[in-house]
């Protein structure tokens, strides 16, 4: 540490040089930051609340429905909390590309006792409960959508048609506005729900089905054995279940998506690569710019060691000044880009694992760009150096 | 004088790059004609091409400082191809499935084939529309479809996929004449049997010609492939009344009709509107497709350009580190040539020359290396339908075209600023430098 102002003087010797570096360094790991945010956004989706959640679905495919009986049978197996259950509907607000901002989910009473991510005012809660055709609306869709508590809105092109008239718009009453209980789950407030009774009431096909069952277990590490006797329950009947924990079928569904990880990885890998031949060279023209200058720290009395050293600190000082802003700027950016794209895009908020990892990075990087110059000036001889040879 | 120079490379950076964005290629290439006649023809532009084949001749003294600025626009072309590549295909497989003069009929107000319904009694009434090309029997060519999700495992990743399933009427060939079977045969009506498109064989598990598919608790055969070239090559086919049938669906999703001409639209829409039992909605298959391609196609191209410009900020101050070391290590040279009569003007031209040269065979590197790595390179993701369509990424020469737009654009940044330096440091100090 004795040596940081010696390293420091080193490192903006030639000022110029060693802020264009500076910011390459900072573009690299602001593009680190950001597509990390999007890779944990698709790899780990925020449930950690999900580990004791079971998604219970039909075994033939995710449209199929099951029936709503299941719930008595499901509710009665040893180590089950608490059953909700739900079913897609499939329509949109005003025009078809709001379906993203705001898609509607039939759901049971219990819905918001097994999502306690789900923040609702206890009065608003009480008020949908008394309204058949109420409906809660996330805080993110009714900001983008202007939907305000009191609004009837009419929902079109649902999958259900109505029994009245068999048109498919359905109008609901909005009660309520929910808020995520936490920043990163604010994609959950993309959504509406609506009562399930009402719904079923309404429809004019598929009575007495569900799309799904949501079922919290009281002990996580049992859920395989709660999940394998609430799939015993329908064995060789005509609606076979399959239950799995809510981790298991979020990250199932992503991947459906296509392989974010290998994109990310990739390019990744094509910035990281060109950023190391970039620092490289940077500091191969340092050390080769000072070498009469380590000449003569070597004649002063440094060993070879301290000179590795001094080169070393001097290539990682660089990388990490630049990596640390990078990720920096990519903290302050998120939020922003959220922001702007009007709640299409929820991008959890750079955590302490990207950090870790980037800090990983910007020292590995630094001692791969850093190792060879001062390979080379350790190596000086002394009286080679000073005579320019 | 400083500042205003500074602010006048600025105003050329930016004049610079909007005239590459905005001009088409034969203007591009005519101005380069120009240019290589003044270089030839007039006695300034030949002294700049003198200066500019020094500046070239010791390129390989400065192997190192020069790879950065061909590796690291290799990095942004080839990162900008490949994902414009990406959007681009999943947009040509969407475009192309589809075409003007067959109609797809979904229920009112519904987006997609899912969350569409239309009864039995409706098809019957849909096909004896008026605008629809009969076959040689004088039956109306006519589709009624039912689309279903099966669980099937992705090969690459071995987890479960929506795969979809459609159910086609007997028409269906006759409906899209692109789809022909490569192997195997047709299913048989009333069967249980199934085809599996291309893409779909390539991406799933256990679809090959004679094995058996268990949907919805019933064992399937599988009798042959199909090749579309579009978006239904992700998709297994099977007879709709069979498929209706074992997943208990009454009626169907849509029902497809191929038009007598493009211009029966209006005729069969009017027909559809006048009939007070339907209520319906008919789009030609060809907007019906396209539309599904819109929002993943321009996500995928706003987070490439972001991406993109971010790496090219990153390039171009690589580029800038580069250029200006190799004008230090030429310093005196250049005050040599400029002592001797030679221009500043020259000068400029030469080192601004020497990068974009640089930038150019980076630019080309990238998309050799997005091509061959990425073109017809073919993945799947999740489409309209709750399913997965299959694409290939497809590296067009407008794509790379327009990368190598980006290789010039971050060359001539890089290039400007020291070749200015260049040409302004003052002979007499340059020439004392050691």
């Amino acid at each position: 540490m004795k040596y940081f102002h010696l390293v420091w003087a080193a490192l903006f010797r030639r000022k110029t040089r060693t802020i264009f570096t500076l910011l390459s360094v900072l573009a690299a790991f602001l593009l680190f930051g950001m597509l990390d945010a999007v890779r944990s956004a698709f790899n780990a989706p925020p449930s950690a609340a999900g580990v004791n959640r079971l998604v219970v679905g039909s075994r033939i495919s995710i449209i199929q429905p099951l029936p709503q009986s299941l719930l008595a049978r499901i509710e009665a197996i040893p180590g089950v909390e608490k059953v909700a259950y739900a079913n897609w509907f499939g329509g949109y607000y005003q025009e078809p590309k709001n379906q993203q901002l705001m898609f509607q989910v039939a759901v049971s009473p219990s819905y918001l006792d097994v999502y306690p991510e789900f923040s609702l005012p206890a009065e608003q809660r009480t008020a949908w409960g008394q309204t058949r055709t109420g409906a809660i609306v996330g805080e993110a869709a009714a900001k983008a959508l202007g939907i305000k508590i009191g609004d009837r809105i009419p929902i079109k092109g649902a999958i259900f048609p109505t029994k009245s008239g068999g048109d498919t718009t359905w109008t609901f009453d909005v009660v309520g506005i929910f808020k995520a209980a936490e920043e990163k789950m604010r994609g959950l407030e993309n959504q509406l729900l609506f009562r399930w009774d009402y719904f079923d009431e309404g429809r004019a096909f598929g009575d007495g089905t569900i799309g799904w069952y949501i079922v919290r277990v009281d002990d996580p590490k049992r859920s395989e054995a709660v999940a394998a006797a609430i799939d015993a329950l329908s064995a060789n009947s005509d609606h076979e279940t399959k239950s799995q924990t809510e981790q298991a079928f979020n990250l199932a569904f992503i991947k459906q998506l296509g392989d974010i990880g290998l994109i990310v990885g990739a390019i990744m890998a094509a910035v990281f690569f060109t950023l190391i031949l970039l620092t490289g060279n940077t500091m191969a023209q340092a050390v080769r710019e000072r070498i009469p200058e380590l000449a003569v720290l070597k004649t002063l009395g440094f060993s070879n060691a301290s000179v590795l050293g001094l080169v070393l600190a001097e290539a990682v000082l660089l990388i990490v000044i630049g990596g640390v802003l990078g990720l920096a700027l990519a903290q302050v950016l998120l939020p922003a880009v959220n922001a702007g794209s009007g709640g299409r895009m929820n991008f959890p908020p750079i955590g302490a694992n990207t950090w870790a990892i980037g800090l990983v990075l910007m020292v590995g990087i630094g001692i791969v760009v850093g190792l060879l110059p001062a390979v080379r000036g350790m190596r000086l001889r002394i009286v080679d150096a000073l005579a320019g040879r | 004088m400083n500042f205003l120079i500074q602010l006048l490379a600025l105003l050329i950076v930016i004049v610079a790059i909007g005239v590459l964005v905005v001009v088409p290629w034969p203007v591009l290439a005519a101005l380069v004609l120009v240019f290589a006649a003044w270089m030839g023809l007039t006695r300034s532009g030949r002294q700049a091409w003198s200066v500019t084949r020094v500046g070239l001749a010791t390129i390989p003294q400065r192997l190192g400082a020069s790879s950065v600025v061909v590796v690291g626009i290799a990095g942004v072309v080839g990162v900008l191809v490949a994902l414009l590549a990406m959007g681009e295909g999943f947009r040509q497989t969407l475009q192309q499935t589809g075409d003007a003069e067959t109609v797809i009929v979904l229920r009112g107000g519904a987006t997609a084939e899912l969350s569409s319904g239309v009864s039995r009694e409706d098809a019957v009434l849909i096909e004896q529309q008026a605008g629809i090309l009969k076959d040689a029997d004088g039956k109306p060519i006519a589709s009624p479809e039912l689309v279903v999700v099966a669980n099937i495992p992705k090969k690459g990743t071995g987890t479960d996929a929506n795969v979809e399933i459609r159910g086609v009427g007997r028409q269906a060939f006759a409906l899209r004449p692109n789809v022909k079977i490569v192997e195997g045969r047709a299913f048989e009506p009333g069967l249980r049997e199934l085809i599996v498109g291309k893409g779909a064989l390539a991406q799933f598990v256990g679809l090959a010609p004679g094995s058996t598919l268990n949907l919805a608790n019933q064992q399937w055969t599988v009798t042959g492939v199909f090749e579309s070239g579009d978006a239904h090559e992700s998709e297994v086919w099977g007879d709709v009344e069979t498929v209706s049938t074992t997943y208990r669906r009454n009626g169907y999703q849509s029902v497809s009709v191929r038009l007598t001409s493009a211009d029966a639209i209006d005729a069969f829409k009017a027909g559809l509107a006048s009939d007070p039992r339907l209520k319906v909605d008919a789009k030609t298959t060809s907007d019906y497709y396209s539309a599904q391609s819109e929002s993943l196609t321009k996500a995928i191209r706003v987070i490439g350009i972001v991406i993109g410009v971010i790496m090219a900020i990153g390039a171009v101050f690589g580029a800038l580190n580069t250029m200006y070391a190799a004008v230090a290590t030429r310093a005196r040279e250049i005050a040599t040539l400029r002592a001797i009569g030679f221009r500043g003007a020259s000068v400029i031209v030469s080192i601004l020359l020497e990068t974009m040269l640089l930038a150019l065979a980076g630019g080309v590197l990238g998309a050799a290396i997005a091509w061959l790595i990425f073109n017809n390179y073919t993945v799947s993701t999740l489409g309209a339908n709750f399913s997965q369509v299959v694409f290939s990424f497809k590296v067009s020469p407008a794509l790379v075209w327009n990368g190598l737009k980006w290789a010039l654009a971050i060359g001539f940044v890089g290039g400007l600023y020291p070749a200015l330096r260049a040409a302004r440091l003052p002979v007499t100090t340059a020439l004392r430098e050691s």
